[in-house]
């Protein structure tokens, strides 16, 4: 399991949650399973940056790197407000 | 009990003493730091090129800072002679190896006809105003001069700019500018008007890609921030030293998918800390100093009180800041944001 924490932009998809458990052994996975309890994040989450342990995923494997048991993944779609 | 006379005959015969040619001779060499340690207003009406002014009441709290290694050699001066001399010993009595007091003083100096620097500095009011900017070692009088010569950029007059303004005058910053949403499409020719620093708090994404891309084209950095609800994030985005705002978000969301403050709400707050940020990081950037949030992205939580911090890296296939660079001129901002194309 995994502590996804959930930014403010995609809390009205997850029912006002702030931080979330999820289960998989990759980036692809954790979200896969967000998705399927909250399919309401289908369209948002291709828009958001996924970092685990503060690194973009992007540099490291992408959708496809691993996850450790215990590791922290923010995941962060842009914001304007100003 | 020894009288100022004595004492001075005294620890002038324990130093040592060169005089005005001598002191210039080293100088021109490059080789000694030069310590002024008279007095504010005695320094102000002029002062060796180069020297460094401790009045002798700070000389052993601040003399580390100005001479950090006690085997170079330290030069003192005052006006005469004689409180310099009091400071040689002194400086002897922390471990200085090579201490000199000029005799005669800074009067024998310009008697010879020796260069003389007035600061173009602060005047008396300036030096009233910024009195705690000048107590910090980091900023000090030269760092309060680059403020007053700084021109920063604010971009937005919301919540963030609001606040950053406030604290970027205060801090006397010499020329703001203001640049509102409604005067965007001017945007392109202030932007290009010689600024040292951009502070986006903006509220939209066309403005936020439209700063984004001027400021790699005229090689300005930009302090974002930017925020919704409970949560603000701030990160600096120095061309050609960090990633820009598009290595970090390549394609902005689909409006109906990015609703702002005025369609999603923000804590009144909120601004006022994460604009604060921003000027932070503004004047940092101004004076040269410290560690700008450049490549990190601090992330604050006010329901939690928390801050994160996630590391940003430039993107080489970037298309403004990348090695191949696809956009090298403005585009229609407006339509790129309105959400027609796929995610990256």
């Amino acid at each position: 399991m995994t502590r996804v924490r959930i930014p403010p932009t995609l809390r009205e998809q997850t029912g006002g949650q702030r931080e979330l458990v999820a289960e998989g052994d990759t980036v692809r996975d954790l979200l896969d399973d967000l998705m399927s309890r909250f399919p309401a994040l289908e369209d948002q989450l291709p828009f958001a940056n996924v970092y685990l342990e503060g690194e973009d995923v992007r540099t490291l494997d992408g959708l496809d790197t691993e996850v450790n048991p215990g590791s922290t993944v923010i995941l962060l779609p842009a914001m304007a407000g100003g | 009990m020894p009288s100022y006379r004595k004492l001075l005959q005294q620890v002038r015969a324990e130093i040592s003493e060169l005089d005005a040619e001598r002191a210039r001779e080293l100088i021109d060499g490059g080789e000694p730091v030069v310590v002024d340690v008279r007095e504010q207003d005695e320094w102000d009406e002029g002062h060796i090129p180069g020297a460094v002014h401790i009045p002798r009441g700070h000389l052993e709290s601040r003399i580390e800072r100005a001479a950090p290694d006690p085997s170079r050699r330290v030069l003192l001066y005052c006006s005469a002679g004689n409180r310099s001399a009091f400071a040689a010993k002194t400086l002897e009595e922390m471990g200085y190896e090579d201490v000199a007091s000029l005799a005669g003083g800074f009067t024998d100096w310009k008697r010879n006809g020796y260069p003389v620097e007035l600061q173009s500095g602060l005047d008396a009011p300036r030096r009233a105003r910024y009195s705690r900017h000048l107590l910090i070692p980091e900023v000090g009088e030269q760092g309060q001069l680059k403020l007053l010569e700084s021109k920063v950029l604010l971009i937005g007059a919301g919540g963030l700019g609001s606040p950053a303004s406030l604290y970027l005058a205060a801090a006397g910053v010499g020329r703001l500018g203001i640049v509102d949403a409604d005067v965007v499409d001017e945007s392109e020719r202030i932007l290009a008007d010689g600024w040292d620093v951009i502070v986006d708090g903006a509220d939209n994404f066309p403005t936020r890609y439209l700063v984004n891309d001027a400021s790699i084209w005229h090689d300005i950095p930009v302090v974002h921030g930017s925020i919704y609800r409970f949560e603000g994030q701030v990160t600096v985005f120095k061309p050609g030293v960090g990633p820009c705002y598009r290595c970090l978000f390549p394609t902005p969301p689909p409006p109906e998918l990015a609703p702002s403050c005025a369609e999603g709400g923000v804590l009144g707050v909120l601004p006022g800390v994460i604009g604060s940020l921003q000027a932070n990081e503004a004047l940092k950037l101004a004076l040269g100093i410290g560690e700008p949030l450049i490549g990190r992205l601090l992330l604050f939580d006010a329901l939690s009180a928390e801050f994160n911090e996630v590391k940003l890296r430039r993107d080489p296939d970037c298309p403004v800041c990348g090695e191949h660079p696809t956009i090298t001129e403005y585009i229609d901002y407006v339509q790129f944001c309105a959400g027609t194309r796929e995610p990256a």
